[in-house]
């Protein structure tokens, strides 16, 4: 994918290249600090902060208690006050205790105050479903919180798009909602030399095309980029070449990248783990019925989704409760009527 | 002049706030003037809301304005307050002007928000609003606080809620917080005996506000009297800026207008009870007495400040009724800060509409 010289690649884990983020950016600027449960002594619960707070002790890396509405609302305050605060949630089914604060206090504050207080804040963690965690530990929450004004959302899929995308967020004068996903924290990916560098951003409300093709469109986020990828391997071997969008913002949704590509392979099929019903795919597909790429579509554009149910625990179901690669084939070759 | 306080009840303290305080003359006409401007405010307020000029919500202040200006007597400038919704006073004595206070209640734009924020969510150098969830405020302020220590400026954060919001959950995990990080934090409950139309007795099983803290040393003022919230709070401070952490006041006071314009306020209370309050313990009247009593002002003073006082609140309605309202392509302006022009999508797919920072 990268131009440059693939003996400059290293190996990175996302976890990883998400503790590297938090690091520069903590070198970088005085005023940024880490807090959430679990951050500092235990190294983070998915062991994201590792080695942390070791090097810049009680300061800047704050142990909370388990107490997300009062945590969550002193990170804004603090933010409101000048600081960069990063509220980590420990997954973002938490964050719905504080979700007021993440809303209410700092998404809408700047408009409220008409331009006057700015909250400079990213809320960060692990969402979406992982592995046997059950029915209230896997929500994906990309579009209860990409439904609001005055929040940038973020979803990474690679460890690039993690380190890219944590290190603009943070230095991003915004609430920024930044979703990580807990399965893909021990996937490793290559890095280029650019993105082992401590200035390496990535824009915000930017998608980028992960594989070229020409008969569908498949736009995704986080760890169903990868189904994608391997849906897309499968389908080569028959002729379809798939295009394969990591969106890697949920909000701005960058919809020219969806509609130039659509305008060239003419169908689309949305892929998230997230429930169906008022979902991230159902924006996309809102939004190309509405924009300039409807009249190029040979077919009603789909979505896959996650099952319509509240998560199960044992692992024949969980399995089928979310997108599998053979969900996105079929799909495939429905909406080409193969 | 030498002035006798109330003794104040104390929680987890040694001692309270001393009981003798030194009002100067200048203080004293500077309080009048302060607590007469809110009271005229917030009644030429009432006024414009029953003319349908001021719209939504409109929580007025007023019976309470001794603690705003006492607090605001203890605390710097450079010291930093939130409040919830009742928050005209505050943006006051933070350094607003009658003026765009009022013109934001009308919603205009020259209000201090420009006409976006409203009633409940003004905000000036130091003063993080107005804010309309009851009880959120008191996390964040508690986080300004602790922005207050990590850049190590010696300020503080003066953190107001009222009887209603003392009982949610999000303080309790604030006082927690505030102790055990030691926040220069001052936690104000503005009891003034209901929230919204629900009697102190019948929503908290304790009203002790000032011990609810449990932890945290807290003390019992009279809000009705400036000076008693002055020392108060300035003993507060002291504690706050000597690294002990936080601490809690309780302001007893009382508001005359009901929990907003849409609540007439007496079918919780009586009007005899209003009007009790207004004869005995008035803090504009309470102050007034003081100051005549001990020839620090004379009438004639006192009158000509009510006479330039009323002038800044009529020059201010004129001001707040006339200046139009803002302009349409400010619409969908601030919603990021620092960032480069966006569109925002209108109310039909065909209307895209400009947005900047």
């Amino acid at each position: 994918y990268s131009s440059s010289d693939i003996s400059d690649h290293i190996s990175v884990t996302v976890r990883d290249a998400l503790n590297q983020a938090l690091d520069e950016e903590l070198e970088r600027d005085e005023r940024v600090f880490l807090l959430g449960e679990e951050v500092a002594q235990y190294d983070g619960a998915y062991k994201v902060s590792r080695g942390l707070w070791k090097k810049y002790g009680d300061k800047r890396i704050i142990d909370t208690p388990i107490t997300e509405m009062g945590f969550a609302g002193i990170a804004v305050g603090a933010a409101m006050a000048g600081l960069r605060p990063i509220c980590e949630f420990m997954t973002f089914n938490f964050s719905m205790q504080a979700i007021d604060q993440v809303i209410n206090s700092a998404a809408k504050t700047y408009y409220m105050s008409a331009g006057l207080q700015p909250v400079p804040i990213v809320f960060r963690g692990p969402n979406g479903a992982s592995a046997g965690v059950a029915a209230q530990h896997s929500q994906c929450f990309a579009a209860w919180y990409g439904h609001c004004p005055g929040l940038k959302v973020v979803s990474p899929w690679s460890a690039e798009d993690a380190k890219g995308l944590l290190k603009s967020a943070i230095r991003d004068d915004n609430p920024v909602v930044f979703l990580e996903n807990e399965l893909m924290y021990g996937v490793p990916f290559e890095m280029s030399e650019e993105a082992q560098s401590k200035d390496f951003l990535l824009p915000i409300g930017k998608a980028k095309i992960e594989r070229q093709g020409n008969h569908v469109t498949l736009v995704s986020h986080s760890r169903m980029v990868s189904l994608c990828l391997d849906a897309a391997a499968v389908l080569a071997k028959e002729g379809i070449e798939c295009e394969v969008i990591n969106m890697r913002t949920i909000r701005p949704l960058d919809a020219e990248a969806i509609e130039t590509s659509v305008m060239k392979t003419n169908h689309l099929i949305t892929v998230e783990g997230g429930w169906p019903q008022f979902g991230v795919g159902a924006e996309i597909l809102a939004r190309i019925m509405e924009g300039p790429a409807f009249n190029f579509l040979d077919a009603p554009a789909v979505r896959v989704t996650g099952v319509d149910i509240p998560m199960p625990y044992a692992k024949i179901l969980e399995d089928n409760s979310i997108p599998q690669i053979k969900d996105i084939i079929f799909s495939v070759k429905k909406t080409l009527n193969v | 002049s030498l002035s006798e306080n109330a003794k104040c009840d104390v929680h987890k303290l040694e001692e309270g706030p001393p009981l003798q305080a030194v009002l100067t003359r200048e203080e004293g006409l500077q309080y009048y003037r302060t607590m007469q401007t809110m009271r005229r405010m917030e009644l030429k307020s009432d006024q414009l809301y029953k003319q349908k000029i001021i719209r939504g919500f409109c929580h007025l202040y007023d019976g309470q304005e001794a603690c705003a200006v006492g607090i605001e007597a203890g605390i710097n400038l450079t010291d930093h307050l939130i409040t919830a919704y009742r928050a005209h006073g505050y943006t006051l004595t933070r350094g607003g002007t009658v003026r765009e206070i009022m013109a934001e209640l009308t919603g205009r734009r020259g209000g201090i928000a420009k006409g976006k924020g409203g009633s409940m969510h003004m905000y000036t150098k130091h003063f993080y609003g107005g804010n309309g969830i009851v009880g959120a405020q008191v996390p964040l302020g508690a986080g300004v606080a602790l922005a207050c220590k990590y850049l190590g400026k010696n300020e503080l954060c003066v953190c107001l809620y009222g009887d209603g919001a003392a009982n949610q959950g999000q303080i309790f995990e604030t006082y927690n917080m505030a102790s055990l990080w030691k926040l220069p934090c001052i936690f104000i409950c503005e009891n003034n005996k209901y929230g919204m139309g629900t009697s102190v007795e019948r929503a908290a099983a304790s009203t002790d506000y000032f011990k609810r803290g449990d932890f945290i040393p807290g003390l019992r003022v009279d809000g009705m009297d400036v000076l008693c919230v002055r020392e108060a709070t300035k003993f507060a401070a002291e504690h706050c800026r000597s690294g002990k952490g936080p601490i809690l006041m309780e302001l007893q006071t009382y508001r005359y207008h009901g929990h907003s314009m849409s609540d007439p306020g007496i079918s919780y209370r009586t009007r005899e009870e209003i009007q009790e309050v207004r004869s005995k313990s008035d803090p504009i009247s309470m102050l007034k007495d003081r100051m005549l009593s001990n020839n620090m002002a004379s009438v004639e003073e006192l009158k000509e400040i009510d006479v330039e006082v009323r002038k800044e609140i009529e020059d201010a309605a004129q001001f707040a009724t006339t200046d139009p309202e803002p302009p349409l392509d400010d619409l969908c302006n601030h919603i990021f800060y620092n960032d480069p022009p966006m569109e925002v999508r209108g109310t039909n797919p065909w209307t895209k509409l400009k947005s900047v920072s």
